[in-house]
């Protein structure tokens, strides 16, 4: 009977839980089929599902009228570069947090996370201007420091928990040993919080790749990622929708199929330190 | 520390060099629309003519664009060298002294054959300060077919009253077929450009020659009544958040009987292979209460110049050609006459090629009806048919916008809408000092 029970619960717990991911997907997918369609069928109402003639004839329309390749380029290296450089940064800061707590680690650490609550358009403009004085407007190297700092408290952050499931006593071990402030972190605590470290670099990788304020701002003809590219095919006066989710599919495509195969690992991390 | 400011001055020097090995490579800032996308097609005929000028673009959505191109011309960021404008823009902008003047451009481009109303709306005390690339007006889109069968006949030149007993002969709420549909989307550009200009047409003003608010007058009154009537009678469901592509859309499956929008769609509606009222549709100006003014707007997405650029001979040379008749007749070659950039010049519209187009004659009609330095019954301190051409009016028009589309959604009434948009104007202008 027990059993019985439990195997319908899980069938349940496995239907709530396709039911919510098909929802939360819905628009993705919505986005992606209509790419497939012809403008007219786009905006047909009753909106067709799946029974549609479908074309490529968009997709071939975005590649002839923008150089996909170097949106894509361009976007590998801001949201590669800014996690990569963020986590040389926070390992050290959050190592420093999680072990050799200070009195004001606390205070620093929501101070930091109080930085993410002003909205971006608040310092849109002081950051425009710096960005003219130091040449850095489109430029890949000012997108990927901007994206760094914004990113940045949510790095410390999640590496500083994840920092905080690892017991102290390992570390003292290694010091005993002889090790330095830098075999410690290189060779003990990183090997140690690599699923943490993984997620992190994962999510901020997927953070940066999505966004759209500072990299529609500050950057023009050159420096422009992927959100450039989707920006540039919407339009208020026109009927683009098809074209509109071609270039969403094309720009999302390589971040999803990241995400398809690290989904273990980003797992892993997200939950990792949720049980304590 | 050391290092970041090591890894700035090295962020500063590439900066530099990007800046000085593209001396002429020109930075073109435009919106997603068919005849700028057509333009970026034929470059190669600009760089066979003008072998040493690289062209950049960078496309972007109407109103990113806007912010963008206003934030870096207004923090001399230098990131365009050409800018896509509207007629909104051009006035305050030329006035502020971010426009390097065009009314050098050579001689054979001819300043004389652009249109003088469109002309008017780019010129600031005698300087031309954009160079028009597609002009646009609005007007009547009807179904004949539909006006057939209700027996009826939609006159050249509508008034009021006609468009409401149209829209009352056409509805069929049984069968999706909904007499009119207009504008309900909040915005300055969205449904306040419609509003503005019909209350051109039923006497009513933004202000009077004081920048006193004049939401109070009985004009406008009338004017909201009046789309209430219409939109709630015989309008599509959920039209408050209805903009251009959601009527086009409607438009376009034939489920309006009229559509009063922008002269472009035309090419749109009666593009078989998008809309299935293709064949079915026909033109009209915008309508009028006999006051002397059409609430139709005058539009032109034009290219400007900011100053400071370090290619303007180069830019010019550019603005030149995207504008000029030769460039006219290049892309009728390439593409026929129906997708040549309409409404900017007289020749255009004596060329027998193009009358032969469906919608030339009333594009043409609509945009000479449109006067921006005249645009009211009753004499106006603004220049703008559909705007007024102050910079505070992008945020005045979107929220007085939002009071009217939320009485469209039955949120409040058409008087209470009325009261709020006078309190909001008067305290905007109030603290903006006039």
């Amino acid at each position: 009977m027990a059993r019985a029970v439990t195997t319908q619960r899980k069938a349940l717990n496995t239907l709530a839980a396709w039911t919510v991911g098909l929802l939360i997907f819905f628009p993705i997918l919505w986005t992606i089929l209509t790419s497939f369609k012809t403008e007219a069928a786009a905006i047909a109402d009753p909106p067709v599902f799946l029974f549609f003639d479908w074309t490529t004839e968009n997709y071939s329309a975005v590649m002839q009228r923008s150089d996909y390749a170097q949106f894509l380029w361009n976007s590998i290296v801001i949201a590669g570069g800014s996690t990569v450089l963020g986590l040389i940064v926070a390992i050290p800061a959050a190592w420093s947090m999680a072990f050799v707590p200070s009195k004001r680690t606390k205070d620093i650490l929501l101070w930091m996370l109080s930085t993410k609550m002003l909205p971006a358009v608040g310092v849109l403009y002081p950051i425009y201007l710096l960005f003219i004085r130091l040449g850095l407007l489109d430029t890949k190297i000012g997108l990927t420091l901007v994206l760094m700092l914004i990113n940045l408290p949510i790095i410390v952050w999640m590496l500083y928990t994840y920092f905080r499931e690892i017991p102290g006593e390992i570390l003292e071990a290694a010091r005993m040993d002889g090790a330095s402030l830098r075999d410690e972190i290189l060779y003990v605590l990183t090997p140690m919080a690599v699923p943490g470290i993984a997620s992190t670099l994962l999510l901020n990788f997927i953070l940066a790749w999505n966004e759209a304020f500072w990299t529609l701002n500050l950057t023009a003809a050159k420096a422009a990622p992927l959100t450039a590219f989707i920006a540039s095919y919407s339009s208020p006066e026109g009927l683009f929708y098809a074209k509109l989710s071609a270039a969403s599919t094309m720009a999302i495509a390589p971040i999803l199929i990241m995400g398809w195969f690290s989904q273990k690992q980003l797992v892993r991390g997200l939950t990792f330190g949720a049980v304590k | 520390m050391s290092n970041s400011i090591r890894a700035l001055m090295g962020a500063c020097a590439i900066g530099a060099l990007a800046t000085a090995a593209s001396a002429e490579t020109i930075t073109v800032a435009t919106v997603n629309n068919g005849d700028m996308i057509r333009m970026q097609g034929l470059m190669d005929e600009f760089n066979a003519e003008y072998p040493d000028i690289e062209v950049e673009w960078v496309t972007l959505e109407e109103n990113v664009l806007r912010q963008r191109v206003t934030q870096d011309v207004a923090a001399k960021g230098g990131q365009f060298d050409v800018m896509t404008i509207g007629t909104y823009e051009v006035p305050i902008w030329g006035a502020q002294g971010w426009l390097v003047s065009l009314n050098d451009l050579p001689e054979e481009w001819d300043a004389d054959d652009i249109l003088p109303a469109i002309r008017g709306g780019l010129t600031v005390d005698g300087e031309l300060y954009a160079a028009p690339f597609y002009g646009e007006s609005s007007m009547v889109m009807y179904r004949k077919d539909l006006m057939e069968k209700a027996g009826m006949e939609m006159p050249e030149a509508p008034t009021w009253d006609d468009i409401s007993a149209a829209a009352e002969a056409m509805t069929d709420k049984d069968n999706e077929i909904y007499g009119i549909c207009l504008r309900g989307k909040a915005g300055w550009g969205e449904n306040m450009a419609f509003l503005s200009a019909m209350a051109n047409s039923f006497g009513a003003r933004w202000f009077d020659e004081d920048w006193n608010a004049q939401f109070d007058s009985e004009a406008w009154a009338n004017t909201l009544n009046t789309y209430m009537d219409l939109m709630t009678n015989y309008g599509p469901p959920g039209a408050s958040t209805n903009g251009f592509n959601e009527n086009l859309s409607l438009f376009q499956q034939g489920k309006c009987g009229m559509w009063i929008d922008a002269t472009v769609a035309a090419s749109f509606v009666t593009n078989p292979n998008d809309s299935s009222v293709a064949d079915q549709v026909g033109f009209a100006l915008a309508p009028d209460n006999g006051l002397g003014k059409r609430g139709n707007w005058l539009w032109a997405w034009s290219l400007g110049i900011p100053a400071g650029t370090d290619s303007e001979e180069a830019a010019k040379t550019f603005v030149a050609w995207a504008t000029s008749k030769e460039y006219t007749e290049l892309v009728a070659e390439k593409e026929g006459w129906a997708n040549v950039p309409p409404g900017t010049r007289t020749s255009l519209y004596e060329n027998e090629e193009y009358q032969k187009v469906p919608f030339a004659e009333m594009t043409l009609n609509s945009i000479e009806a449109a006067d921006p330095n005249q645009p009211t019954v009753d004499p106006v301190p603004y220049t703008g048919v559909q705007f007024v051409a102050i910079p505070e009016f992008a945020g005045i028009g979107t929220q007085v916008g939002q009071e009217f589309s939320a009485a469209l959604a039955g949120q409040q009434s058409v008087e209470q809408a009325l009261e709020n948009a006078q309190a909001i104007t008067t305290d905007e202008m109030e603290a903006a000092g006039y």
